[in-house]
C-alpha cells in the first residue's frame, strides 16, 4: 500500500471512531428525548398532580384513572423488602469472602456468584413461580404465592451478586495499613472488620448498595412473573402488586398508538429512568470518595 | 472473664458472616437443584430439534433455539464493531475534554437503564420509526443498543492493559496510529476483547424485556428465519409456557426443559469467557 | 566529521514546564554519541525529539529546528513515518511486539513497502547478533526470549529498515551486566554503517562506546566534546561535579 493511502486509511478511521463515540452520546439523548417527549403528551392530557398523587390506576375503565402512586408504591414496597434481605446477606457475604475466606474456598464462591448474576431474570421468576409461591401459600394459608414478598425475595437473589462483588472489592481494597494498625493495638479480627474495615469501605459499600437498588427498581420479568400485578395500594408483604416495570410490560403490549394510556406508559417509563439514574448517580458519588479517600 | 466474653461475641459474630454466605450459597444451591432435576428428564436429541406441537403441549424447543441463535448473531453484529470502536476513540484518540467526560458519563449511565425502557427505544425508534416492525431484525438490534455499554467498557479496559511502550515501538518503525492499533495493539487485547463479547452475548440470549415488543411471538409456524419477521426466543418462549399458555400444568415439564437449556447455554457461554481468560493468563506467563 | 543530525536552538515544554532549554547539539556520521546527565535533565526528551515521537503528546510545544542532513525533519514536505524509518529507535525496556521473532523483523519491513524475504530477516538478525540463537525458532513469539535477547530482537528490527541513525534510550538499564557487554559491542560494531544517539545513565558505560559525549543539566547542554575530553578535562564545573558523582 502506498504512502498516501495509508495516511487516507489512518484519517478515514479516526473519523469512524471519534463518530461512534458521539453516536453514543446520540443514543442516550434519544432514550432520554423520546421519554420526554412521550412523557410531554402525557400531560398534555393528564394533570402531572392527578398522576402523581392518584391512588387508583385504571386506564382500561370507562372513566381512566392515571394515579401511579399505586405503581410507585409497588415498586417501593418490594424494593425495599428486597433490600432488607440482600443487604445484610450481601455485606455479611462479602465480608466472609473479604476477610475470613481462605484463598481455596475464595476461588470456588466467587465464581459460583458470578454464576449466579448470570443467570436469567425470566429463569429466577420461573423458580418464583414454581417454588416459592406453593412455599409462601402454605406457609402463610394463602390461596397462592403470588404477591409482594415473593417478588421481594427473587430481586433480592438478583441484586446479591452485584452487592456482594462490588462490596468485596471495597472491602478488599482498604489498605492492610488500616488493618495492621488495627491488629497492632490488640483488636481481633470482628473488632477490626466492625469498627475499622467496614467504615473505611463504606463508601464502597453504599455504591453496592445503590447499585443493587438500581438492579431491582429497573427488574422487569422477576416482578412481573410473581408478583401479581393486581395495581391497588399496597398493604402489606402479602398483597399482590404491580410495579411500574411490569405495568409498562403487560400494558405496553396492548395499548393502542399513541393514545393516553400510551403516553401514560411513557410517563412511568421516565419516572423509572429518573429513579434508576438517581440511584446510580448517589453510587458513583460514593465510589469516587472511596477512590479518593484510599489513593495509595 | 472479659477476655472470655470478647471471644465469645467475636465467635458469634464470625458465625453471623459464615451463616449469611451460607444462606446465599443455599439459593444458588437450590436454583441450580431445582432446574436441573425437574428439567433433566425433559432433555433428549428430540426436545432440541423438534419444533414446538400441539399448541407447545408436545414436542420440542427447536424454533426457539434457532430464534435466539439469530436473535445473538444479529445482536452481536451490530454491537460489537460498534462498541470496540467505540472503545479505541476512548482509549486511543481521546483527550481529557469535557466532551469526552460526557461520553464516558453516558456508557455508564446507559449501563444502568433498565432493559424494559431499551425495550420501549427499540419500538419506538427500530419497529415504528424505521418501519421495520416486530421482526428479528428490530429486536436484534435493541438488544445491541442494550449490550454496547458492556462491549464499550470491557474493551476499553482490555486496550488499557496494552503498555505504551508497544504503541511506541510500531510508531517508530514508521507505523501509521491506525496501523498501530489494528497490527499491534488490538491482537495483544484480543483475549481481553473476546471475553467481553462472550459475556455480553450471555446477557444478551438471556434477556426478555427488551424482546417483549419487537419481535418475539409465541408461536411461529415453521423455523423462524428472516429478519423482517416476528420469531420465537427461548426466554419469551419460558415466560409464556409459565404464565400465559392455557393449560399451564401440561406444560410445566416443557417449562422446565427450557429453563434449562437458557440456563445451560449460559452457563457454557461464561465457561467459554473464563477459559478465554485463564489460557490468557497461562501464555502471559 | 560530516554532521548527520543536528538541533539548533530548540526549546521543548510541555503545558508550562519547559523541559528543554536553547539546546544546540550535533551528531557526527557513523560515530557514537552518549548523552549523559542526572535523572530529568531532558535527555529522553532530546532523543525523542530526533523522530518525531513527541507527536503523541497533545501539549508538547517545540521551537526550534532539527535537521537529518540538510532536511528539517519537520518540515510539511516529508511524511513522519519517513521520519521514522530514516531515524530507528530502541526504547529502554525490550518492546518487541506480541508476535512471533520473524514478524517482529518483517512488521516494519512490510508496511513500508520494503522486502521482507528470508534473506533480509536474516541479515538483519546477524547484524544484531542473535541469528546464531533464534535461527531455528524463527516462528516462536518473540515474548519467550531472555530480556537480552528481546532487546537485541528490537535493534535487529531497527536495523531492518536501513535507518541512518539509530537512537538508543538507556537500551542497557533493565539488562544483566553480561548481556549490556554483549549489546555495548553490537553497538560499536554498528557504528560503521550508522550513526548512534545513545542516552545512558551510567558514565563508564559512555566511556566504554561513546566517541562524543553531551553532558546536559535541567534542560540545557552544559558541555559537549569527544568523550575523552569530557571525562578527564571537563571545562564546566557542573561537569565535573557530575562525572565526579557529587550529585546525580
Amino acid at each position: 500500500m502506498n504512502y498516501k493511502s495509508r495516511i487516507t486509511l489512518d484519517i478515514v478511521f479516526k473519523v469512524v471512531f471519534k463518530a461512534t463515540g458521539y453516536l453514543v452520546l446520540a443514543l442516550l439523548g434519544g432514550i432520554f428525548a423520546m421519554l420526554i417527549y412521550n412523557s410531554i403528551s402525557f400531560f398534555l392530557d393528564v394533570k402531572p398532580f392527578d398522576f402523581f398523587t392518584g391512588m387508583e390506576w385504571a386506564p382500561t375503565a370507562k372513566n381512566p384513572k392515571y394515579g401511579m402512586l399505586p405503581l410507585i408504591l409497588s415498586t417501593t414496597l418490594v424494593t425495599f423488602g428486597a433490600m432488607l434481605i440482600a443487604i445484610p446477606l450481601g455485606i455479611g457475604t462479602a465480608s466472609y469472602i473479604a476477610i475470613y475466606a481462605k484463598p481455596r474456598v475464595k476461588n470456588i464462591l466467587k465464581p459460583t456468584i458470578e454464576m449466579l448474576a448470570a443467570i436469567p431474570s425470566v429463569v429466577i421468576g420461573f423458580l418464583g413461580i414454581v417454588v416459592l409461591s406453593p412455599g409462601i401459600a402454605d406457609l402463610a394459608d394463602l390461596p397462592n404465592g403470588l404477591n409482594a414478598l415473593n417478588g421481594a425475595i427473587l430481586l433480592a437473589v438478583m441484586a446479591l451478586p452485584t452487592i456482594i462483588t462490588v462490596a468485596e472489592d471495597a472491602i478488599h481494597a482498604v489498605p492492610n495499613a488500616y488493618k495492621e494498625a488495627s491488629y497492632g493495638v490488640g483488636a481481633n479480627r470482628w473488632q477490626t472488620l466492625r469498627k475499622v474495615i467496614i467504615p473505611a469501605a463504606a463508601p464502597g459499600v453504599i455504591t453496592a448498595i445503590m447499585l443493587g437498588v438500581g438492579r431491582a427498581i429497573g427488574e422487569t420479568m422477576t416482578v412481573l412473573m410473581v408478583t401479581g400485578n393486581a395495581a391497588l395500594m399496597p398493604t402489606g408483604m402479602f398483597d399482590s402488586v404491580k410495579t411500574m416495570t411490569a405495568t409498562i410490560a403487560i400494558e405496553m403490549g396492548e395499548v393502542p398508538y399513541q393514545t393516553t394510556h400510551y403516553y401514560a406508559l411513557y410517563a412511568i417509563a421516565t419516572v423509572l429512568f429518573f429513579m434508576t439514574l438517581f440511584a446510580n448517580i448517589v453510587g458513583e458519588f460514593f465510589i469516587n470518595r472511596f477512590r479518593k479517600y484510599h489513593a495509595v | 472473664m472479659q477476655f472470655k466474653t470478647n471471644r465469645l461475641s467475636s465467635v458469634i459474630e464470625w458465625g453471623s458472616l459464615l451463616l449469611s454466605t451460607a444462606i446465599v450459597c443455599f439459593f444458588i444451591a437450590v436454583i441450580i437443584w431445582e432446574i436441573f432435576s425437574k428439567g433433566f428428564s425433559v432433555l433428549s436429541w428430540e426436545f432440541t430439534t423438534m419444533v414446538p406441537k400441539e399448541g407447545m403441549t408436545s414436542g420440542g424447543i427447536l424454533t426457539p433455539i434457532i430464534g435466539t441463535v439469530l436473535l445473538t448473531l444479529i445482536t452481536s453484529a451490530f454491537a460489537v464493531p460498534f462498541g470496540i470502536c467505540c472503545a479505541i476513540y476512548l482509549n486511543e484518540y481521546a483527550e481529557n475534554t469535557w466532551v469526552t467526560r460526557t461520553i464516558r458519563a453516558a456508557i455508564r449511565n446507559l449501563s444502568g437503564v433498565p432493559s424494559i425502557i431499551y425495550g420501549l427505544f427499540g419500538l419506538a425508534l427500530f419497529v415504528q420509526a424505521l418501519n421495520f416492525g416486530t421482526s428479528l431484525l428490530a429486536a436484534g438490534l435493541t438488544l445491541g443498543l442494550l449490550s454496547l455499554p458492556y462491549i464499550i467498557t470491557t474493551t476499553e479496559e482490555a486496550l488499557k492493559r496494552i503498555p505504551n511502550s508497544t504503541r511506541e515501538a510500531a510508531l517508530a518503525v514508521g507505523a501509521t496510529k491506525f496501523e498501530t492499533i489494528k497490527d499491534v495493539v488490538i491482537p495483544s487485547a484480543m483475549s481481553g476483547i473476546l471475553t467481553g463479547i462472550v459475556l455480553t452475548l450471555s446477557r444478551a440470549a438471556g434477556e426478555t424485556a427488551p424482546i417483549l415488543f419487537t419481535g418475539a411471538a409465541f408461536y411461529i409456524n415453521g423455523s423462524s428465519g428472516y429478519v423482517n419477521q416476528e420469531f420465537m426466543a427461548l426466554p419469551y418462549h419460558l415466560y409464556m409456557l409459565s404464565t400465559q399458555h392455557q393449560s399451564i400444568d401440561q406444560v410445566r415439564p416443557i417449562a422446565y426443559g427450557t429453563a434449562l437449556v437458557l440456563v445451560i447455554v449460559v452457563f457454557l457461554l461464561n465457561l467459554t469467557a473464563f477459559y478465554i481468560r485463564y489460557k490468557y493468563r497461562k501464555d502471559e506467563n | 566529521m560530516k554532521t548527520k543530525l543536528s538541533a539548533q536552538n530548540l526549546n521543548i515544554s510541555f503545558g508550562t514546564k519547559q523541559v528543554l532549554k536553547n539546546v544546540n547539539v550535533s551528531f557526527n556520521e557513523h560515530e557514537i554519541t552518549a548523552l549523559i546527565g542526572p535523572s530529568g535533565c531532558g535527555k529522553s526528551t532530546l532523543l525523542r525529539s530526533f523522530n518525531r515521537m513527541h507527536d503523541l503528546s497533545p501539549d508538547a510545544n517545540i521551537n526550534g529546528t532539527i535537521m537529518l542532513d540538510d532536511l528539517n525533519i519537520y518540515s510539511k514536505n516529508i511524511p513522519v513515518t519517513e521520519i521514522r524509518k530514516r531515524i530507528g529507535m530502541v526504547f529502554q525496556k525490550a518492546n518487541p511486539f506480541p508476535k512471533s521473532i520473524q514478524e517482529n523483523i518483517t512488521y516494519g519491513l512490510k508496511i513500508n513497502n520494503l522486502p521482507h524475504g528470508k534473506d533480509v530477516i536474516e541479515k538483519a538478525l546477524q547484524e544484531a547478533y542473535l541469528w546464531d540463537e533464534v535461527k531455528n525458532d524463527l516462528k516462536m513469539p518473540a515474548t519467550r526470549l531472555s530480556g537480552g535477547q528481546q532487546q537485541r530482537l528490537c535493534i535487529a528490527r531497527a536495523v531492518a529498515l536501513r535507518p541512518e541513525v539509530i537512537l538508543m534510550d538507556e537500551p542497557c538499564s533493565a539488562l544483566d551486566p553480561v548481556s549490556t557487554l554483549k549489546i555495548e559491542e553490537l553497538i560499536k560494531h554498528l557504528k560503521k554503517k550508522y550513526t548512534i544517539a545513545i542516552v545512558t545513565h551510567n558514565m563508564q558505560q559512555a566511556q566504554r562506546v561513546a566517541d562524543k559525549t553531551i553532558f546536559m543539566y535541567l534542560g540545557e547542554v552544559m558541555e559537549e566534546g569527544p568523550t575523552e575530553q569530557i571525562f578527564n578535562n571537563p571545562k564546566n564545573e557542573i561537569t565535573t561535579n557530575y562525572i565526579n558523582g557529587y550529585f546525580g
